[in-house]
C-alpha cells in the first residue's frame, strides 16, 4: 500500500492521512494498521493527566525541548472532550505547543473523543501505533483527568505523569485518590505560585498512606513549565521509570496486557459485524425476535442457532 | 462511521486579537465539526505544517493586520508546496473590497468580511470534505 510505505519512509502527511482514516473507521485503514503492526512496538508510550487548565500541555511543551536535545523525535496525541451534544469540539491544546510546529521530529495531532466514554478515543489506539510506525519515540498522550480517562491511559501508556497545581484543596482528595493509583511520576506545576512546597509535601504524605510500598517509588516533583524549571527533572523520571519498567519485567506484562486487550477487541468488532451483516441485515434477527416475543424461543437457543456456523468452523 | 470534518482556525500575523476568531471557532463546533485552534501570532509556515498533521479538511484565516494580502497567498502557496492544495482556504478579518478579488485569484476560496452571519460559514465548511 502506498500510504505504508510513505509512513515508513517517514512521510508526516501520510501519517496524518491514516490517522483520520482510523479515525472515521475508513475500512482501509484496517489494512493500512495491519501492514504496520511489524514496525510498532518500539516507542515509550507516555501518559500525562490531571485536572483541567494545570498545564498539561505547557509541560508537555517544554518536556518535548528536552526530548529534541536528547536528539529524540517525539510524537504528541493530544486529546479533548468531544461534545456529546453536537459532535463537535474545540481541540486548543496545541497553542501552548506551537513553537514546535514546524519541526519535522515533531509530529502533534489533536484528537477528539468522539463518544467515547473512557476518555482515550477508540483512534488513539491506532494514532498511537501509526505514530510509534513513523519513528516517534517517545509518544505522549494527554488527556484532561476526569475519572475514567485515568484509567484508560493507565492502560496504554508504559509511564503516566500527573500534573498538579498548588492549592487544589479538600475538594479533590476523591480525584486524587484514584490518580494516586496511577501516576508513576507526580509534578507540582506552577511552582512559581504560592503553595507549591506545601501541595508537595501533601503528595507525598498521601501517596505514602494510600499506597501500598512498591518496587518504584513515584517521585513528586516541582517544576514551572511556564519558564521550564524542574522540566529536565520530570524528563529524567520518565526515563528511570521506563528503565525500570524494563528491566523488572513490568514494561513485558503490560505489553502483552496490551496485546491481548486490542486483540480481544478486534476479535469483538469482528463478531459485531458478522452479527450485523450476516444475521440482523438478512431479516434473520427481526424474525427470531418475533418468536422470542410469541414465547416459541427463548434468547438462549437462538443464539445458540445462529452461531452455530461460526463454532462448527472451529 | 461518518467522515468527520476538521477545520483548523489560525491567526497569521502579529494583531492580537482573536475574538473573531473564536467566535468563528465555537460555531463550528456548534455545527458538529472538530476545531483545531492554534492561537495568535502564527506564520504562514506553522499553520500549513499545522494543517498537514492534522489532516484538516479546511483552513480559516483571520487577520486584522492588514498584512492579508501577503499572508493568505502565501498560505496556499505553501499548501501547494507540500501537495496539500486540496485544503479550502478561507479568510475573515478585515478585507477591504477590492482585495477580495485579488485574494480569490490567489486561491482563497472565500473571504468572510465582518458582519458576515455565522450560519453562512458553517454552511461553506460544509462542503469542505476532503477526497481521499
Ligand atoms: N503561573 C504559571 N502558569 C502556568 C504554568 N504552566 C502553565 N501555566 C498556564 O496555565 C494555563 C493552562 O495551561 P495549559 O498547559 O493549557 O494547561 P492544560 O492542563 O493543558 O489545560 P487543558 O488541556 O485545558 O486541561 C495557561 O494559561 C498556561 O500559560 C506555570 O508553570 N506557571
Ligand atoms: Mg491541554
Amino acid at each position: 500500500m502506498e500510504i505504508v510505505e510513505r509512513l515508513l519512509k517517514g512521510d508526516a502527511g501520510a501519517a496524518a492521512r491514516l490517522i483520520s482514516m482510523a479515525e472515521d473507521e475508513d475500512p482501509r485503514a484496517v489494512k493500512a494498521l495491519s501492514a504496520l503492526h511489524a514496525h510498532t512496538g518500539k516507542a515509550q508510550i507516555i501518559g500525562v493527566t490531571g485536572p483541567p487548565g494545570a498545564g498539561k500541555s505547557t509541560v508537555i511543551d517544554q518536556a518535548v525541548k528536552v526530548y529534541r536535545k536528547k536528539g529524540c523525535k517525539v510524537g504528541i496525541l493530544a486529546i479533548d472532550p468531544t461534545s456529546p451534544f453536537t459532535g463537535g469540539a474545540i481541540l486548543g491544546d496545541r497553542i501552548r505547543m506551537q513553537q514546535h510546529s514546524t519541526d519535522p521530529g515533531v509530529f502533534i495531532r489533536s484528537m477528539g473523543t468522539r463518544g467515547w466514554t473512557g476518555g482515550l478515543s477508540k483512534g488513539t489506539a491506532s494514532a498511537i501505533k501509526i505514530l510509534d510506525a513513523l519513528g516517534m519515540d517517545p509518544i505522549i498522550v494527554e488527556t484532561v483527568g476526569a475519572g475514567q480517562s485515568e484509567v484508560e491511559i493507565v492502560r496504554s501508556a508504559h509511564s503516566v505523569l500527573i500534573v498538579e497545581v498548588p492549592g487544589l484543596g479538600d475538594d479533590i482528595q476523591a480525584f486524587k485518590a484514584g490518580i494516586l493509583e496511577i501516576g508513576d511520576v507526580f509534578v507540582v506545576n506552577k511552582a512559581d505560585r504560592e503553595g507549591a512546597d506545601k501541595a508537595v509535601a501533601e503528595l507525598r504524605a498521601m501517596l505514602e498512606t494510600c499506597q501500598e510500598p512498591r518496587a518504584w517509588a513515584p517521585p513528586v516533583l516541582k517544576a514551572s513549565a511556564r519558564d521550564g524549571a524542574g522540566i529536565g527533572e520530570v524528563v529524567d523520571a520518565l526515563d528511570s521509570h521506563f528503565a525500570f519498567i524494563k528491566q523488572s519485567g513490568a514494561k513485558d506484562l503490560k505489553d502483552r496486557a496490551s496485546a491481548e486487550r486490542e486483540f480481544m477487541e478486534v476479535l469483538r468488532d469482528r463478531l459485531a459485524k458478522y452479527i450485523t451483516e450476516k444475521v440482523v441485515r438478512k431479516g434473520e434477527f427481526d424474525a427470531l425476535v418475533e418468536r422470542i416475543l410469541r414465547r416459541q424461543l427463548d434468547p438462549y437457543s437462538a443464539a445458540e442457532k445462529l452461531l452455530e456456523p461460526i463454532e462448527k468452523g472451529k | 462511521m461518518e467522515r468527520k470534518i476538521r477545520v483548523l482556525i489560525a491567526k497569521p500575523g502579529l494583531d492580537g486579537h482573536d475574538r473573531g476568531a473564536k467566535v468563528v471557532a465555537r460555531a463550528l463546533r456548534d455545527a458538529g465539526f472538530e476545531v483545531i485552534y492554534t492561537g495568535l501570532h502564527q506564520t504562514p509556515e506553522q499553520i500549513v505544517s499545522t494543517a498537514v498533521q492534522e489532516d484538516v479538511d479546511a483552513i480559516g484565516l483571520s487577520c486584522l493586520s492588514g498584512a492579508h494580502m501577503t499572508l493568505f497567498p502565501r498560505v496556499v502557496e505553501l499548501l501547494r508546496e507540500r501537495g496539500a492544495d486540496d485544503i479550502i482556504v478561507s479568510g475573515g478579518g478585515i478585507v477591504p473590497e477590492e482585495d477580495v478579488p485579488k485574494l480569490k485569484t490567489a486561491g482563497i476560496a472565500a473571504v468572510f468580511g465582518p458582519g458576515t452571519p455565522l450560519k453562512d460559514i458553517v454552511e461553506f465548511h460544509k462542503k469542505a470534505l476532503r477526497k481521499r
